[in-house]
């Protein structure tokens, strides 16, 4: 038990629970943006089990190991990237098919 | 004299801390969005006022105290926004057809 | 003493995350997942990194926040829906996740004591870089190549949104503006953005010695910029206008030439010379931090809309 209360320790255990929540929100949930939103809440759990690493290796002064932050930092703006990506790709999803005889009006006809 | 500072701030944020209580309180509360937006929207303005006071106490040099009182007018004029939208939007709802 | 707290962050945080995967209305779990990510701050400050909670309440909770309020309110009522899990199956791939769960929670308790740290390693070559925060210093100096690669994966989301556009408003302008503008909108969006450009670059400024730095400064200005387009004060750019282009473009580039000028100046591809470190990494960080802002706000804002002027 005392392992657990170690520093970060308790962040860490609860980015694994994070991640398994997450990613039952993205296997089950019937529609595609909470599953955007659950890809989130596991991309959240996996950096708390990184910040657990980075706590852990505090040492000569600093009180968390740089490394491990500065990744979790490049992962957060990612993440949010490639969230951007997938909600863009949604949208266009389900826009009325409208949009979609316009375009091809616009085209040029080839063949005959 | 740091001991009344301590004495000052206990009591500041404590009191901020059981406003941020009443206001969660009545959000759970009352029966719909504009009485509860005027729960949160009371409650939060003086709690975090409240908090903030306490807190100038510890303020270590005048230029963090003004931060502070920079961070509790900034929170107050997003919190007043998005109140402001947050009812628009309910009375929208509400007189729509 | 501080225990309480984190277990009650903690407890916070798993019934918050429960709550949003749980809740049937779509706005709700939106927002219930907006604060998850201010709790997750928190949780980074009790985890004694403040820049990375900076960066996750800027951008995983406030950023990430407005893109899927946005796509909320644009899709609503026109989702695409997949076959809902049957009963059993869900209770499989609930236990499926649970095993996930727990494996990584024993491998997180089965961490090899004393922990492998490169935190002595990071404070020895700090002086050499000149900067006071040794995550900056891992950012730009120790482990540039990711910081590089991690800005050219953003411009290509960028670019992939942009290739969503129709073919016949390709370079157009994206639609931010809603139909009608509440005033108590405009009127924050006439206050707000000076002081929120003024923070923006101190954060980036301050970030070399304390906590703050470049995509935190970033993410402030982007959201300056996008409270400015929503309030129709200004409207958004065009995708194809050169100076839209120049800013999104201007930080990696210089980066590069600064990481190609290494070779001729000092040891290799971008090692930096002794004595120009500081000044070097002040100007990377500012021209990257120009380039995140436009590129964040332009994530947000989505592909084109309307066909271009010509």
């Amino acid at each position: 038990m005392t392992a657990a209360l170690q520093p970060g320790v308790l962040f860490g255990l609860c980015g694994a629970a994070l991640v398994g929540i997450g990613l039952f929100s993205v296997v089950t949930h019937p529609g595609l943006l909470r599953r955007i939103v659950g890809c989130n809440i596991l991309g959240a759990g996996i950096f708390l089990v990184f910040g657990a690493v980075a706590r852990r290796g505090g040492a000569a002064g600093f009180a968390a190991d740089p490394v491990p932050q500065a990744l979790v930092i490049t992962g957060i703006v990612v993440a949010f990237s490639a969230s951007a990506l997938a909600v863009a790709l949604l949208k266009r999803l389900v826009e009325p098919a409208a949009d979609a005889e316009e375009t091809e009006a616009a085209e040029p006809r080839g063949g005959p | 004299m740091s001991d009344l500072a301590d004495i000052v701030t206990v009591i500041l944020v404590g009191a901020g801390a059981l406003l941020f209580l009443a206001g969660a309180l009545g959000l759970l509360r009352f029966p719909d969005t504009l009485s509860r937006l005027h729960a949160i929207s009371k409650a939060d303005n003086l709690g975090l006022g409240l908090i903030v006071l306490g807190l100038l106490p510890q303020a270590t040099s005048i230029g963090d105290g003004l931060k502070l009182l920079c961070i509790w007018l900034l929170a107050q004029l997003s919190a007043a926004t998005a109140s402001q939208l947050l009812a628009r939007a309910v009375h929208r709802g509400r007189t729509a057809p | 003493m501080m225990l309480l707290v984190d277990i009650a962050l903690v407890a916070g945080l798993l019934a918050l995350a429960a709550h949003v995967v749980a809740e049937a209305d779509e706005r709700s779990a939106i927002i219930a997942f907006l604060s998850l990510g201010l709790l997750l701050g928190l949780a980074w400050v009790r985890l004694a990194a403040p820049d990375v909670a900076l960066t996750e309440i800027a951008i995983g909770g406030g950023g990430t926040g407005i893109l899927l309020l946005r796509a909320e309110a644009a899709i609503r009522g026109r989702g695409k829906h997949e076959e809902p899990v049957t009963r059993t199956g869900k209770l499989a791939i609930a236990a499926g996740c649970a095993a996930i769960s727990i494996g990584l929670g024993l491998a997180v308790l089965s961490f090899s004591s004393p922990a492998p740290t490169l935190a002595p390693a990071a404070a020895e070559a700090l002086p050499a870089t000149g900067l006071g925060n040794p995550v900056t210093a891992v950012l730009l100096a120790y482990r540039a190549l990711d910081t590089l690669l991690e800005k050219v994966v953003v411009l290509l989301a960028l670019i992939g949104v942009w290739s969503l556009a129709p073919d016949a408003v390709w370079g157009g302008t994206p639609e931010v503006r809603p139909g009608e503008v509440p005033g108590p909108l405009a009127y924050l969006a006439r206050i707000l953005p000076p002081f929120g450009v003024v923070i923006g670059v101190y954060m980036f400024w301050v970030g070399a010695d304390a906590p703050g730095g470049t995509f935190q400064a970033g993410t402030v200005l982007a959201a300056m910029w996008l409270l400015v387009m929503l309030a129709g004060l200004r409207p958004p750019p065009q995708t194809a206008g050169l100076p839209l282009r120049l800013a999104l473009a201007g930080g990696p580039v210089l980066f590069l030439v600064i990481a190609f000028l290494g070779f001729a100046f000092a040891d290799g591809f971008l090692a930096y010379p002794k004595a120009w470190a500081k000044p070097l990494i002040v100007a990377i960080e500012a021209a990257l931090t120009l380039s995140v802002a436009a590129a964040l706000a332009m994530l947000v804002a989505g592909p084109a809309r309307k066909a271009p002027t010509r």
